[in-house]
């Protein structure tokens, strides 16, 4: 009972990181049908310049701040510099710009910060909390509720605010977005915006427990684009489930399989899914989009 | 053709003209070459192994070089893979025409390398840590780094001296953690050691409390090793400590820099660990032989680069002086010559140990340059 | 131009190339670079048939590589095969697994195709990566030197031309195919699957066959790749490896056999050239490759042909 208590908390920490990224992944494919591979930069952009900010003298709370800004801006310049000048090209084109930006994000990263692992102090300390047997970390509870608290706003944005519709509605027809007056072109810019604040915030959560480097964006990439696809693309709940589903998966899968192929069980539960369900778990019977 | 002016044509870069230059040039510059991985996933072993060659090719040469000649250095980085370090090592013997190679920052590019500077017979120190690099003897192919069967060994023989039998196994998929492993459990049984438990973690996985939580749960397990090197270790003990074990904890020699000390935090106190001199150079008695060297090394490595010294940089150290210990014994940079002067180096003191190299041991080193280290209080102690 | 001579130019100019680069070439390591493109194209000229003409992503065919790969490095230690057969073992194992697992995997479309084929990929390179006693893990192992009638064969300048003639060799296969039936069913798939069905195309069999034939082409620039290095690590069947893959496809131009190996030329010797920078080089990649996506975004060949016929025109 505690061991499967002490998995599931591991699966749920690791599991709500993955769940952040596929919120981000979601954000900018539905406002733009763009897959963002430079997402996981975001997180480490997040991290690092808080690790640095704070370095330089500045209180935690604003490091972190002022890290979100900075990370929101690198998302615009994203979107204005390279994918806005590529309106109108294939996905797969688009994609590579994105990974271009992601290899960009992180060769300017080595130069700006450095190629060290950091770490920034818990924001609850770091004394266990004790649940029947099982441990999880205040910190932990921070990335768990962090990642609700994100999911309740976005679900406040795009339901009550005017903006957020307008987001919805570029998602569901750009072109009658358009007709009725909404300009789509802001709409994906602050879609992009939206998702490196998320990847920034995720970013911070978590560097008091995985450590942050100029690298860790790849593997969050790969891991939140798989957790997005096993969740249905474009669907955020269904992102933060497929993100859940995922660190669950691995946490089982090292406590009860193998801890060598905890992955690989990961990503077969991922294909038998979509062998079953191809559009993903909360997925629309979605019409292809090419 | 005047010295001076090919000085000048290679400094403008013209390809030809240091084509023809080369032979001229070779008597006033002794060319070194560097394959490192400072990008990428070993960029934790190539960075600071870059930045110490860097380093302390500069000073040398800022203090009039060596013997008169002036040292010129050229690195490339292969981002970790072996096939782009193997066209990086091609390079630099056919077009850089290096006189020897002092890097090589993680077995696999090493081995890829291995087969170029075989065939252009050109010394190559490789700054990897498995045996089978000097195991079998290759002619041009040394290594500065102790190999991770040692840090096996003296982890087992620590092991031993604490009545301790029973271990869990913990280590990373990655390049170290996988050589490593396999390396403890096959001299395990030599030392009466018993692995009850052996399970591992991909190398940039952030949460290994699972594979803690079963190791835990192994009946009479006495104590637990966790063999990786960079971030890994400092996630697993900060896990070992979040799950309340109490049992005695060892780290290898990949936990090399007090960064570790920083990421794992307060959980680091009790650690034990297998580590070169260079923790620990402050600490050391005046006596001790590697004291001057030691603590030279750290002061300007952290003076210069800002960073806390790592072992990892020691081993380039310990590389680049063995390359300029040959150059000064045989006053040549033929790299044939420098290959038997590095095969007669004795009693060099580097920053790993007293190196001494025979023709059937090319990595020089015996367990006595490996310290038992304990972190108590944030701090590295010398364990007994 | 006669019809013949145009659907062969692209053989043609890279038969050209293949000839020509050794006299411009001077050393072992030019030559190499050059094989290095030539495996990389080959993988990459494969991958354009299920990309460029099928019209199906796959994340995952770095996998396919590392079975090329492996298998020339571990039959040949392990059970003593010849390394010749164990090259054909390994080539028809690679078909044998993506004729399998594409069945199931190509129901699935765009990105939910990209990340299936991408589990593959890893589970792939996971298996790799831990069987340790046999591939050596992370940190790799040797690949025994090939060995014909008593010749050893070995030397930059030997594998150079075999790389070359199996670039050839693929091409020309290669651009038979896209004007087959099966090359004319695999665009009508492309357009759209509805109206393929409609005419009558196996959709299903149309996509396994471009998976299964890409998949033949990875495995053969894999293995080709490890006797060249003699030397094999994980890192082949890698998923950033396999995103380089993709990669080499797109900047060349989808659905060009030359661009295909334009592409991979792009990415084997960028790194070769801007290694200078040191550590500006990873900025510099990624810059160049959205510079390039932006100004040429059908990508660097078919871009070009267009400029050169607009011009013309």
């Amino acid at each position: 009972m505690a061991e499967l208590l002490q998995f599931i908390f591991s699966g749920l920490t690791v599991g709500a990181v993955y769940a952040l990224v596929a919120l981000g992944f979601t954000i900018i494919y539905n406002a733009s049908d763009v897959v963002n591979f430079a997402q996981g930069e975001f997180v480490m952009l997040g991290g690092m310049a808080t690790v640095f900010l704070a370095a330089a003298g500045l209180p935690l709370p604003l490091a972190a701040i002022a890290a979100v800004v900075i990370t929101v801006a690198v998302g615009l310049g994203l979107y204005l510099f390279a994918i806005k000048p590529a309106r109108g090209a294939s996905a797969v084109t688009l994609i590579i710009i994105t990974i271009g930006a992601s290899i960009a994000l992180r060769g300017a990263a080595q130069i700006v910060f450095d190629k060290q692992f950091h770490r920034l102090p818990s924001f609850s300390g770091d004394d266990p909390i004790h649940i029947l047997g099982a441990t999880i970390l205040p910190q932990s509870l921070w990335v768990i509720g962090g990642a609700g608290v994100i999911l309740a706003a976005l679900w406040w944005f795009f339901r009550v605010t005017l903006t957020g519709k307008a987001v919805l509605a570029t998602a569901a027809n750009r072109l009658a977005a358009s007709l009725v007056g909404i300009d789509t072109r802001f709409v994906v810019g602050l879609s992009f915006a939206l998702s490196a604040g998320i990847g920034a915030i995720a970013g911070i959560l978590v560097a008091p427990i995985t450590l942050t480097s100029y690298e860790v964006g790849t593997m969050l990439a790969l891991k939140g684009f798989a957790a997005a696809m096993l969740g249905g693309m474009g669907n955020p709940i269904g992102a933060v489930a497929g993100g859940l589903l995922i660190g669950l998966l691995e946490a089982f899968g090292a406590g009860y399989l193998s801890s060598t192929y905890k992955d690989a069980f990961a990503f077969v539960v991922i294909l038998l899914v979509l062998f079953v369900m191809p559009g993903g778990l909360f997925g629309a019977r979605s019409v292809e989009r090419v | 053709m005047t010295c001076h002016s090919a000085l000048k044509s290679l400094l403008g870069g013209a390809t030809l003209a240091l084509a023809l230059a080369a032979p001229a040039l070779a008597q006033e510059t002794i060319k070194i070459g560097a394959v490192l991985s400072a990008t990428g996933p070993a960029s934790f072993l190539g960075d600071p192994e870059e930045k110490t060659l860097k380093l302390y090719v500069d000073r040398l040469n800022a203090a009039g070089g060596v013997g008169g000649r002036k040292i010129q250095l050229v690195t490339y980085d292969d981002g970790g893979d072996a096939n782009k370090a193997k066209t990086f090592a091609q390079r630099l013997v056919e077009e850089d025409k290096v006189v020897a190679m002092v890097g090589g920052s993680t077995t696999g590019t090493t081995m890829a390398m291995i087969p170029v500077f075989e065939d252009a017979e050109v010394p190559f120190i490789s700054l990897a840590g498995a045996i089978e690099i000097v195991e079998p003897v290759r002619k041009f192919v040394f290594k500065t780094p102790h190999t991770d069967k040692m840090a096996c060994e003296k982890i087992f023989d620590d092991l031993k001296k604490r009545s301790l039998a029973k271990i869990g196994l913990v280590s990373g998929t990655g390049g170290f953690g996988a050589s490593m492993r396999k390396q403890c459990l096959a001299v395990a049984a030599k030392y009466g050691v018993e692995i009850v438990a052996d399970e591992t973690y991909g190398p940039k996985d952030t949460d290994v409390t699972p594979q803690l939580t079963k190791i835990k749960g192994t009946a009479g397990l006495q104590a637990v090793v966790n063999a990786d090197f960079g971030q890994g270790p400092a996630i697993v003990t900060r896990n070992y400590r979040q799950l309340g074990i109490t049992l005695p904890f060892y780290q290898s020699h990949g936990v090399a820099s007090k960064q570790f000390i920083d990421l794992a935090g307060e959980a680091a106190n009790g650690v034990r660990l297998p580590a070169s001199a260079l923790l620990v150079a402050d600490k050391l008695p005046d006596s001790d032989p590697q004291k001057k060297t030691v603590v030279d090394y750290k002061t300007t490595f952290e003076e210069n680069t800002k960073q806390p010294v790592s072992t990892f940089g020691g081993h380039a150290y310990d590389g680049l002086m063995m390359v300029v210990d040959a150059v000064k014994r045989t006053n040549s940079t033929e790299p044939k010559k420098l290959r038997d002067a590095i095969e007669a180096t004795k009693g060099l003191m580097g920053t790993a140990g007293a190196i001494t190299m025979t023709p059937t041991d090319h990595m020089g080193l015996d367990l006595t340059a490996f310290r038992m280290l304990e972190i108590k209080n944030g701090e590295w102690t010398l364990a007994n | 131009m006669p019809a013949l001579l145009r659907r062969f130019l692209p053989v043609l100019i890279l038969l050209a190339l293949v000839v020509a680069l050794p006299f411009l070439l001077k050393s072992a390591y030019q030559l190499r670079v050059a094989t290095l493109v030539f495996t990389a194209g080959l993988t990459a000229i494969g991958l354009n048939i299920l990309m460029g003409q099928a019209g199906q992503v796959s994340l995952g065919h770095a996998g396919f590589g590392g079975i090329g790969a492996y298998a020339v490095a571990i039959l040949p230690t392990h059970y003593g095969v010849h390394p010749l057969a164990a090259f054909l073992i390994g080539v028809t194992a690679a078909g044998l697994v993506a004729f399998v697992v594409g069945r199931p995997i190509l129901r699935l479309r765009g990105h939910y195709l990209a990340v299936a084929t991408l589990g593959m990929g890893i589970l792939i390179a996971m298996v790799i990566q831990n069987q340790q006693a046999l591939t050596g893990g992370p940190d790799g192992m040797q690949v025994p030197r090939m060995e014909l009638f008593g010749w050893r064969v070995r030397g930059a300048e030997t594998w150079y031309w075999i790389c070359g003639a199996f670039l050839i060799a693929g091409a020309v296969l290669a651009v038979n195919l896209i004007d087959s039936p099966t090359g004319r069913a695999l665009r009508a798939v492309h357009d759209s699957e509805v109206a393929a069905r409609v005419l009558g195309i196996d959709v299903a069999r149309a996509k396994l066959t471009a998976f299964t034939i890409s998949a033949v082409y990875a495995a053969t620039g894999g293995a080709l790749l490890a006797f060249v290095n003699a030397f094999v690590t994980p890192d082949i069947a890698g998923f950033l490896h396999s995103v380089e893959l993709v990669t080499m496809v797109v900047l060349g131009g989808l659905g060009s056999v030359v661009g295909a190996v334009v592409g991979a030329a792009i990415l084997v010797v960028l790194p070769q050239v801007l290694t200078v920078f040191h550590e500006y080089e990873h900025l510099a990649i990624g810059l160049i490759m959205i510079g390039v996506m932006i100004f040429m975004r059908a990508g660097v060949v078919p871009t070009l042909i267009g400029l050169v016929r607009g011009r013309s025109a």
